[in-house]
């Protein structure tokens, strides 16, 4: 899993800014999974470890930890390209009920 | 050295001595010559530069934009059309801070279809956040290129160095072309203080949220509004080195006037003719040519404008629905003033049309037979 301690960046004066609208840290203090309406589950029952969810995930919010895919919710936004794609059909997507 | 050159080879001239590292272009009518010459600088090695061949001028504006932001002296030029569909880069020029230098040549807009010269071009960019330098000889073309890099980079807000068409791209005058030793002691090599590079990596023009930008714009407006002493500085600092003062206006026996022709562009020089013929003929004239035109040199006209009864501004160009451009901005500077005097707007020469002395003085003689001015625009020379 990729570390979460990025902190968002406010500068306090116009003067302090870069002049130049640059980036100046980055961005894994947002969390972009609060966007997702629906969210992937996978079913190992099913799972073949092919890591094409993995590949295809275009954020990328899959990781593949002790050779198991696990979706990084903190920054899934719910496309379902991992479900699309799955040769094993062994990921759906579920309505987030919040 | 004196060279007898065209107004568009000018502006090559001005950016081969300011020693451009990338150049990026499109060629339009009436603008080619400007970049033809420059890549046979480029072929024959007296300009040390990249020549980027684009599809189109959305293409040149962007890749001036990726060279200056890779810390790279960049220049294009344009026209109408060209600039026309620049827009949206011309935005991301300025909001991104990018001191490109663009000449564009004055040429009035389709349809009908056009060649011929007027300024709506280049002042429907105006708040793109451009600094636009309108001139007026060829000389002061090529001197123009070179102390507009010096503002540019110094602020980091692109500059338009702006000809009229023909009446100035295309015609030969005598020019004393720079020597390149004094333009590299007034002009020092462009280093930015961020740039892209691997060795300090960054996104460049990001999402920006609500909590950043209008201090950006902020800091876009504030920075503008150092650019008409920083122009006048480094405009004196030109004239130490080679002779030529670079100002943000250029009066012309405004000292002892009764009466002022406010112009811009080549239209000025002509009224200066007619301010001599109307001087001959007993009328106390004076012509104001304004150079500048973002930043709005307002300190500068209200010191000419105050010394006056009356000014006729003169525009070569329209905003549909209200008027002269340059009449609504002069307008704006000595509003609520007091000891400014009554302002006569007028509208000549779109699309090409010449604008001559005998213009000028029906203008003088339409703007000195009234009190006030009795219409929004008063046009000159149109077949009502």
């Amino acid at each position: 899993m990729r570390p979460k301690k990025a902190k968002k960046i406010v500068f306090k004066s116009a003067e302090e800014m870069p002049l130049m609208i640059c980036s100046v840290g980055d961005q894994t203090h947002n969390l972009t999974g609060a966007w997702r309406n629906i969210r992937p589950e996978i079913d190992r029952t099913n799972c073949i470890q092919c890591g094409i969810c993995w590949k295809f995930c275009p954020e990328p919010s899959i990781d593949v930890v002790d050779e198991w895919p696990v979706v990084d919710y903190d920054y899934c936004k719910g496309c379902g390209i991992c479900a699309e794609e799955c040769p094993q059909k062994c990921i759906v997507m579920v309505e987030e009920r919040k | 050295m004196k060279k007898v050159i065209m107004g568009n080879h000018a502006l090559s001239y001005g950016a081969k001595l300011s020693r451009a590292q990338v150049i990026s272009a499109y060629p339009i009518t009436p603008q080619t010559q400007v970049v033809e010459l420059l890549s046979e600088m480029c072929a024959d090695g007296s300009l040390d530069a990249q020549f980027i061949k684009v599809e189109s001028e959305h293409s040149a504006m962007a890749s001036c934009i990726g060279a200056s932001v890779a810390g790279a002296r960049a220049f294009t030029a344009t026209s109408s059309q060209g600039l026309a569909l620049m827009h949206e880069m011309l935005h991301w020029a300025a909001g991104g801070r990018h001191p490109i230098v663009m000449g564009d040549i004055n040429r009035s807009m389709a349809p009908g279809w056009s060649i011929w010269t007027d300024q709506n071009d280049t002042l429907s960019q105006r708040d793109t956040g451009w600094m636009q330098f309108y001139c007026a000889s060829n000389q002061e073309v090529v001197d123009t290129v070179i102390q507009a890099f010096k503002v540019a980079e110094t602020l980091m807000i692109p500059v338009m160095v702006i000809l009229d068409a023909f009446a100035l791209s295309h015609t030969y005058e005598v020019v004393d072309v720079p020597d390149q030793a004094l333009v590299d002691r007034y002009l020092p090599p462009f280093k930015p203080a961020i740039k892209l590079t691997p060795a300090d990596p960054r996104a460049f023009g990001g999402l920006t949220g609500a909590e950043h930008y209008m201090e950006l714009r902020y800091r876009l407006q504030t920075d503008m509004e150092k650019a008409p002493a920083l122009i006048e500085e480094t405009g004196r600092e030109y004239e130490k080195l080679f002779g030529r003062n670079l100002g943000l206006v250029d009066p012309y026996r405004c000292d002892d006037a009764d009466f002022i022709f406010v112009t811009s562009g080549t239209a000025g020089y002509t009224a200066r003719a007619a301010v001599d013929d109307l001087r001959a003929s007993g009328v106390k004239a004076g012509n104001l040519r304004i150079k500048v035109f973002r930043p709005f040199p307002f300190d500068r006209v209200r010191e000419v404008l105050a010394k006056v009864g009356k000014a006729a501004v003169v525009d070569r160009n329209c905003s549909y629905g209200a008027g002269g451009i340059f009449y609504q901005e002069v307008k704006s500077a000595v509003y609520g003033r007091p000891g400014m005097p009554a302002l006569f707007g007028y509208i000549a020469g779109l699309g090409g049309r010449d604008i001559t002395t005998d213009s000028f003085k029906e203008i003088a003689a339409d703007a000195l037979a009234k009190d006030r001015p009795e219409e929004e625009i008063v046009w000159i020379g149109v077949k009502k």
